[in-house]
């Protein structure tokens, strides 16, 4: 049962039950829905970006544990940052997801708690659970009017 | 809730209760193995279920040994295979207890049939501001295919609504029959919620009207004996590859004389009598249908698969697994936050529930941790996602191969998910 509490570590399961960030944001500029059609996963991002930098950010939607904490601590960790910086991000966080095995992530002080999610990788089903969340923020910054999907 | 098995006549039970699960297991080779550690618990039966050996054989030996074209060939393998392509034909005509055996069409499975009628039967009939009822537990399959013709002809689709515990209310379907009802397509047992449909009552109800029924077989034929004379629908379909069959292969049964009415669905090889380029007539039913070479392979583990059913029995199938329903609706409720969906009286081999504040996607990893597949999500059934107000159901489906011990297994699985989230 090793691998599970690898997966749903505390601190994943405490944004899940008590997401941060969560609810909708009325001076966003930015927002995209976001779906999983494998488990039905549906969520909407807000941003409010000024002069390229994300002032504010929250989320609301209904998913299972990863995907909640994903967006969850994805508030948390790209509050402040610029776009670029986020997108870079999200690069990091994606590379430790899904590169290859027993690849040490190179800087991987940048991702912070994110982190916590290293373990989703054992899981390949459920990487679009955890990545849901940054699709949705992508297209938000981008200002994309189709839904973002993991598909 | 009144079991199956209360109903049953006594030497039904009797021989539910004399069912070998441990000698029956041991025909299924893919039951033997671990996962994640753990001996395998396969719940996903209503997903599709697992294949015993004498279904592989037969497919393996097919092909090593009499394995050719069907009904064109004078030289003796296409005969070999015609005979054998053709027997099974007479084989589900028996087992569904169809009057003839060119009633049976070899498709690729329920979708397949479904979609043929829509194309072959309704779509030549279908005007603007005609009627097609489904019910509200139908799986996508028997939605889209009719949403598709609606839009195409201006027609509409009207819903049977279902109550609470997962049944369709009798008196709106009633309501819903009227002179512009061309079709009415329902499930015989829901895959989401396991409810059987008082499909024969449906009927009567129907054809008082003129309209013809087709009858979405998919989840029952594994699990109850069907005799679509006594249900009296004018069309049922279902998969082999949910009846211990291989996939790719399915049935379509319809009444004779309405299937020679139709048009054929495709068109090529074997489903003409003669071919001009001014002008092809049409083979007779059941031929008209199978347009190409169709999966003859796939057939033949069929009909492997039925001698098998057929050999244990679909009564004390039945019966047995309608314990292991009752078994496991019964443990699975002891667990707090719990929910099961659907409590219809008359149910088979479904068990859908959730936990609270639990995602079904999260109950599904862990179990699975555990080497116990179940099936999460919205189960290809989303307006009974909608109607019950959940995202998702976790789902365990049941087959006779499955035991009490696996069931004990499950609950324990699911207790584990609770350790996690508290």
């Amino acid at each position: 049962m090793s691998d599970l509490r690898d997966l749903y570590q505390d601190l994943i399961l405490d944004h899940t039950k008590r997401p941060r960030n969560f609810g909708p944001l009325k001076n966003a500029n930015c927002r995209a829905d976001g779906h999983n059609p494998l488990c039905g996963d549906k969520l909407t991002v807000f941003v409010d970006l000024e002069n390229g930098v994300v002032k504010d950010v929250r989320f609301q939607g209904s998913g299972c544990a990863i995907s909640t904490a994903s967006a969850s601590m994805m508030t948390e960790s790209i509050k402040g940052k610029t776009r670029a910086e986020a997108e870079t991000l999200f690069g990091k966080f994606h590379q430790m997801l899904t590169g290859p095995q027993g690849v040490e992530l190179e800087d991987s002080d940048e991702l912070g708690k994110l982190v916590v999610f290293s373990g989703v990788k054992e899981f390949p089903v459920r990487v679009k659970c955890a990545t849901l969340a940054w699709h949705t923020l992508n297209a938000a910054l981008k200002h994309q009017v189709e839904p973002a999907s993991t598909e | 809730m009144k079991g199956l098995s209360e109903v049953l006549a006594p030497e039904i039970r009797r021989a539910a209760a004399s069912l070998d699960v441990a000698r029956i297991r041991e025909d299924f080779p893919i039951l033997k193995q671990q996962v994640n550690g753990r001996p395998l618990v396969y719940l996903d039966n209503a997903a599709t279920s697992q294949k015993p050996r004498q279904v592989i054989e037969a497919i393996s030996r097919f092909y090593s040994e009499d394995y050719s074209n069907i009904h064109r060939g004078v030289h003796t393998l296409s005969q070999r295979s015609t005979q054998a392509y053709e027997a099974v034909r007479t084989k589900v005509q028996r087992f569904i207890h169809a009057a003839e055996d060119r009633e049976i069409i070899f498709v690729r499975g329920s979708t397949e049939g479904t979609n043929l009628v829509a194309y072959g039967y309704l779509r030549p009939r279908l005007q603007a501001g005609d009627e097609i009822v489904i019910s509200g537990m139908e799986h996508h399959s028997n939605i889209v295919p009719w949403q598709m013709l609606r839009d195409e002809k201006n027609a509409r689709l009207r819903v049977i609504p279902i109550n609470d515990d997962g049944e369709v209310i009798f008196e709106e379907y009633e309501k819903l029959l009227n002179s512009r009802t061309r079709l009415v397509a329902v499930t015989h047992v829901s895959n989401a919620l396991g409810t059987i449909n008082p499909i024969r009552r449906m009927v009567e109800l129907a054809h008082r009207q003129q309209v013809p029924v087709l009858v979405d077989g998919a989840q029952a034929i594994p699990h109850l004996a069907v005799d679509v004379q006594a249900l009296d629908c004018d069309f049922y379909t279902f998969s082999g590859h949910k009846l211990y069959g291989p996939t790719g292969i399915g049935v379509l049964y319809g009444k004779a004389k309405i299937l020679e009415a139709m048009s054929p669905f495709q068109g090529g090889g074997d489903m003409i009598a003669s071919v001009t380029f001014e002008k092809t007539t049409y083979n007779k039913i059941p031929h008209k249908f199978e347009a190409g070479t169709p999966d003859i392979a796939g057939v033949i583990g069929l009909g492997a698969a039925i001698d098998y059913v057929q050999a244990i029995g679909i009564e004390a199938i039945s019966a047995y697994e309608e314990e292991l329903l009752d078994y496991a609706t019964g443990e699975i409720s002891k667990i707090p936050g719990v929910r099961i969906l659907g409590s219809a009286k008359e149910k088979a081999s479904v068990l859908s529930f959730t936990l609270e504040g639990v995602h079904p996607h999260d109950i599904g990893t862990i179990l699975d941790q555990q080497g116990i597949a179940i099936r999460a999500g919205h189960h290809c059934a989303q307006p009974v996602m909608d109607r019950f107000q959940v995202p998702a159901t976790a789902r365990a489906s049941f087959a006779f191969y499955n035991t009490k011990e696996e069931v004990d297994a499950l609950v324990t699985g699911v207790r584990t998910v609770m350790e996690v989230f508290n």
